[in-house]
């Protein structure tokens, strides 16, 4: 139980020994672990934000669905609403066709009537000179007598 | 070693386990001429183990997949840092190294206890003796804590390390002013520069003597087991001795695994306790 030079050289081994281990040991093990410590840190953030995120994007979804819905109820609506219009429109088409279509014939119709009744009204007017004629036996200038006959088919 | 008639004297059994294998035994109780030659070995050997591993681990330091090695090294590390955290003011770059190494390497020279008291001296014994060297005068003590040099050694860096750190946390004065005015006032300077003396030199004694007594006492011990059979041939009385000594053996063993721990963290917590408190300034306390 002595003290010697051994102490001198001891407290060189244990300064020699402090570098080491903190190059070796100390240094590379504390860098380790704060990277770690930082690495989980960012990772928690990133799961926090990945969540928030989520709940974000969720929240579009539903926007976004609840808006197609809309849109669709909308052209739907639309839709039927054109569905009337054009039933509507087609069938004042053919109501008016119709009207058009009975117009013209009631039109032709009547222009018959008109024209039958002329050629009967001249008919009549021959016939009522042809019949004046055999009454009176001679003839009737006719054109002495055109007034005459005028107004004769004037009121036939 | 029962090989020779004078192993089993039992003193000069112990006497020959406790001396040192030295340039020369040395004369007086400070002799500076005198190297112990196996507690540097040992304390470098085991030192330079400790690197090792420590370089292995570095090799393949992993963030997300940590060996067991390194997992080990990480909670040492941690464990540290915790210990540094609850006592240490202000962060400091040397701290933690000088925590880690007198953890790790006073651990590692403490666990040379662990090794059979007459292993490696027996081994050694036998090396040298092909080469025609004395048994008797062959030594080798395994276990460099049991050495005085190095557990004042590292003692005494701390005790630099804590007149620096004073230094520098408070400046000369302030220094002074601990040992004028500490621990009982302005009115006490005289007894106060004793008491500051005293407890300053303490610290460092006792941190040194309190690892060597502790593992002195352990290796004597285990001496002392060894010496139920020691020299012993075959007779009735072994079959009691015998199953005696590695019971005995056993239960030293397991209770020194737990003192060989607790004298490292011992000297690793008050090194930092020493520093911190050195550390400190006036407003921090």
């Amino acid at each position: 139980m002595n003290i010697t030079l051994t102490l001198i050289a001891q407290v060189l081994a244990f300064s020699i020994m402090i570098w080491l281990v903190n190059k070796y040991m100390w240094g590379p093990l504390n860098d380790v672990l704060d990277k770690r410590r930082q690495k989980v840190a960012e990772g928690l953030a990133a799961a926090e934000k990945g969540q928030q995120e989520q709940e974000v994007a969720r929240q579009k979804i539903e926007d976004e669905l609840k808006q197609a819905k809309a849109e669709a109820a909308e052209i739907i609506s639309q839709a039927q609403k054109r569905a009337g219009e054009i039933v509507d429109e087609a069938k004042n088409a053919a109501v008016e066709e119709a009207n058009r279509v009975k117009a013209a014939a009631q039109a032709e119709i009547e222009q018959e009537v008109s024209r039958a009744r002329e050629g009967l009204r001249q008919q009549v007017s021959s016939l009522a000179v042809a019949g004046a004629e055999k009454i009176l036996g001679k003839e009737i200038n006719a054109k002495a007598h055109a007034k005459a006959l005028e107004e004769l088919t004037a009121q036939i | 070693m029962s090989e020779s008639a004078q192993a089993a004297d039992p003193v000069a059994y112990i006497q020959h386990h406790l001396t040192n294998w030295s340039t020369s035994q040395p004369k007086s109780i400070a002799d500076f001429n005198v190297l112990h030659l196996d507690v540097i070995i040992f304390s470098a050997l085991l030192g330079g183990l400790l690197i090792f591993i420590a370089k292995k681990i570095g090799e393949s330091l992993s963030l997300d997949n940590p060996s067991k090695l390194q997992s080990a090294a990480e909670i040492l590390v941690e464990f540290v840092n915790d210990q540094i955290k609850n006592v240490f003011p202000h962060p400091d770059k040397l701290i933690g190294p000088l925590a880690l190494t007198v953890f790790t390497w006073v651990l590692a020279m403490n666990a040379m206890d662990l090794l059979p008291v007459d292993l490696l001296p027996s081994l050694w014994t036998g090396i040298l003796g092909l080469f025609g060297a004395d048994p008797h005068h062959v030594y080798l003590k395994v276990v460099p804590t049991t050495n005085l040099d190095t557990t004042l050694g590292l003692a005494l860096c701390v005790f630099v390390l804590i007149l620096a750190y004073n230094f520098k946390s408070k400046g000369p004065i302030g220094y002074l002013k601990l040992f004028l005015f500490h621990p009982f006032g302005k009115y006490f300077i005289p007894v106060n520069i004793v008491m500051t003396t005293i407890e300053e030199l303490a610290k460092p004694l006792s941190l040194g003597l309190r690892l060597f007594g502790n593992l002195f006492a352990g290796e004597l011990v285990f001496l002392l087991i060894a010496l139920l059979t020691l020299g012993a041939g075959f007779s009735f009385g072994l079959f009691i001795w015998f199953p005696m000594q590695v019971l005995l053996d056993l239960a030293w063993l397991l209770f020194h695994l737990l003192v060989i721990t607790l004298q490292a963290f011992i000297f690793m917590v008050l090194t930092i306790v020493y520093l911190g408190m050195a550390d400190a300034t006036a407003d921090d306390h």
